[in-house]
């Protein structure tokens, strides 16, 4: 991809984020560019979960900048916020949707709050976005009805409905079988590559990052720091980090001995 | 050639003689403007009736999932009233993105589960208060059959929770208690002593008030509070462990939920219930004294008056009536928390038929324990 001569359309500056006093984050700098898929890795512990929350603007980070468009998410109070906050979309890990809306509802909401499109149009578009991730049969459901994967795919329906430039995605195929996981990775591809939104996903499931990701950063749970930048593929074969490698071929941690690595805190 | 022209916001529509209607969209068809747009076109659609719809995209800025539906919209309309349909010189990408929508349509929403009728409703209604009955029942032989191996075996009590329990449930309801209690004694000695003074029967609101408190009200208020305060804790402790699967745990492990959680609760339950109901009695008398003091009365001839009042045979059934008012707000709540089902909103739902329940019990129990004092006369 082309993407040197692009702005890009998130630029994470400086960003350490603490909590209680441990740091959670050390000063993590990184770009994102429109229309890419962006893999944040990392083993449990590592802060993933963490960076993506202070990306949607839940949490603040103590120190840096996160900018979204050009326009500080950390900062960023009032109208500006909100009009930030329509430009992203988040699914959260078990899909978040309300349990006592049906998923067409769920959908409806985001476009009952912020447009003033009449009410046919307003269900016309989230049936739409249901049709979208092939769950248009499935509108008049609660999300109580429905399994895990269908779940995951409204909540995506839910977060696309105002047509956000970025998606964030938390451990989209956590929990959810291998086909299914499949043909939501597929679905992921395919938004991408057709609606050319950008994709944000944190995830540690390794087939799933060998088929969407452009690119991925893999963050390190004993420096809190990125330790590895780039291509799935090139980081599987050609890290020069043992850890990145382990990640990439399943291999335990015990096998990368303490001098190989890199962290100066080591393995506790 | 003719042509009327109709312009609202992005969109302009056109009447051409050879053409039929023409919509052309100048400026971005999204969330902002499409709302405007879509009443103006399906408005004027409606009202043309055109054999041939021409949408003219030759200056269409920007096009996301609204502008897209109002696209489709137009196209679906149309050919529902078999008019013909052209979108002219849509740029690729959007032609793509409406592409991407045709491809993902017909899978029409299944029709949401009709509601049922008044006579399924009240036939459903009738089996799950049957099925209600007999999880009662079921629960209450399972509690005595815990409680009774409880009483067997007392090293299996789980000690710990009960006295922590007993600690939230009872320790940490006396200041509310005790504010209630005073309250109700200060409120029913005044609102009492004015009708009652104008028979100079002003005395004898110490033997209401003692009466009253000690036997009747303190044990009421008491289990109330309970129901509220600790009724509605366990059913949502319960309830959310059931939700997590920590009673299907406990149940694989060979532990019976009852005997884990149940008892623990119900015996700290029991303990405090009749410690709080004199709490509130106790409160109430000195809200009773209050009053008094202030009517002119000293304060040894309020105590006198509440002494010959009130008999121990009183203070024992007030003791005995909390002491079930106890077990049965404990068990009810545990019982609610057992029954939760899931989703976000069952522990809710439990929590609330927990302190319902608890209330309506109260009030039963309450019933039988006067039949039952009116005929041994106490």
């Amino acid at each position: 991809m082309e993407q040197s001569d692009r702005t890009p359309i998130i630029q994470v500056t400086h960003v350490t984020a603490a909590y209680n006093g441990t740091v959670l984050l050390d000063d993590l700098s990184f770009d994102i560019y429109p229309g890419e898929v962006f893999v944040i890795l990392g083993r449990s512990g590592s802060g993933k979960s963490t960076l993506l929350k202070q990306m949607i603007g839940l949490h603040r980070p103590v120190r840096g900048s996160i900018l979204i468009e050009g326009e500080d998410i950390v900062t960023a109070e009032g109208q500006e916020r909100l009009e930030l906050l329509i430009k992203i979309g988040v699914m959260y890990q078990e899909g978040a949707l309300f349990g006592s809306m049906n998923l067409l509802e769920n959908v409806r909401l985001p476009l009952e709050e912020y447009t003033d499109l009449p009410d046919d149009a307003i269900d016309t578009i989230a049936l739409m976005k249901l049709q979208l991730v092939e769950l248009g049969s499935a509108a008049y459901k609660l999300p109580d009805e429905i399994s895990g994967g269908m779940r995951k795919r409204a909540a995506i329906a839910r977060a696309m409905a105002l047509d956000p430039r970025v998606l964030f995605l938390d451990e989209p195929s956590a929990g959810l079988d291998p086909i299914t996981s499949a043909e939501l990775d597929q679905l992921i591809v395919s938004l991408a590559r057709n609606l050319r939104i950008t994709f944000v996903i944190v995830t540690h499931e390794l087939p799933s990052i060998e088929t969407i990701a452009d690119r991925v950063i893999m963050l390190d749970d004993h420096t809190k720091k990125i330790i590895a930048q780039g291509k799935p593929n090139a980081l599987r074969d050609h890290s020069d980090n043992p850890c990145v490698r382990a990640f990439f071929n399943r291999e335990a941690a015990a096998t990368v001995s303490e001098a190989e690595r890199q962290s100066p805190h080591g393995a506790s | 050639m003719r042509s009327a022209a109709t312009a609202q916001g992005v969109l302009h529509a056109h009447h051409h003689s050879e053409d039929g209607l023409v919509f052309s969209i100048i400026g971005p068809l999204d969330s902002n403007t499409t709302g405007q747009a879509w009443r103006t076109a399906l408005h004027i659609q409606q009202q043309a009736n055109p054999r041939r719809l021409i949408v003219d995209a030759a200056r269409l800025t920007y096009c996301d999932g609204a502008g897209a539906a109002l696209l489709r919209e137009l196209c679906r309309r149309q050919s529902r009233r078999h008019g013909t349909y052209e979108i002219r010189s849509l740029d690729p990408a959007y032609q793509a993105l409406l592409d991407l929508y045709e491809r993902s349509e017909g899978q029409n929403p299944e029709p949401a589960t009709p509601a049922a009728s008044p006579v399924e409703q009240i036939g459903r209604a009738t089996v799950m208060l049957g099925n209600d009955i007999v999880d009662l029942i079921a629960f209450v032989g399972e509690l005595c059959a815990a409680l009774g191996r409880a009483v067997r075996h007392p090293g299996l009590v789980r000690w710990r929770d009960a006295l922590l329990t007993a600690e939230l449930a009872g320790v940490n309801a006396l200041p509310i208690v005790a504010l209630l209690g005073f309250l109700l004694g200060l409120i029913m000695a005044f609102q009492s002593a004015i009708p009652m003074r104008q028979f100079g029967a002003d005395l004898y609101v110490a033997n209401l008030i003692g009466l009253s408190m000690l036997r009747e009200l303190g044990p009421l208020l008491t289990a109330i509070i309970l129901a509220g305060r600790s009724g509605s804790s366990f059913a949502a402790e319960l309830g959310t462990m059931k939700v997590t699967e920590e009673l299907d745990a406990l149940t694989t492990m060979g532990v019976e939920p009852v005997g884990f959680l149940v008892v623990p609760r119900v015996i700290a339950a029991v303990a405090m219930t009749p410690l709080l109901a004199v709490w509130a009695g106790v409160f109430g008398l000195i809200g009773g004294a209050v009053v008094m003091l202030s009517l002119g009365f000293p304060l040894v001839t309020y105590m006198i008056q509440v002494q010959s009042a009130v008999t121990v045979g009183d203070m024992i059934g007030g003791l005995g009536k909390s002491f079930v008012f106890g077990i049965v707000v404990a068990a009810i709540g545990c019982l609610r928390g057992l029954q939760t089902k899931n989703g976000a909103s069952a522990v809710g739902e439990s929590t609330t038929r927990a302190v319902v329940s608890g209330l309506v019990l109260i009030t039963i129990v309450d019933g039988v324990f006067a039949v039952i004092f009116y005929y041994l006369g106490i």
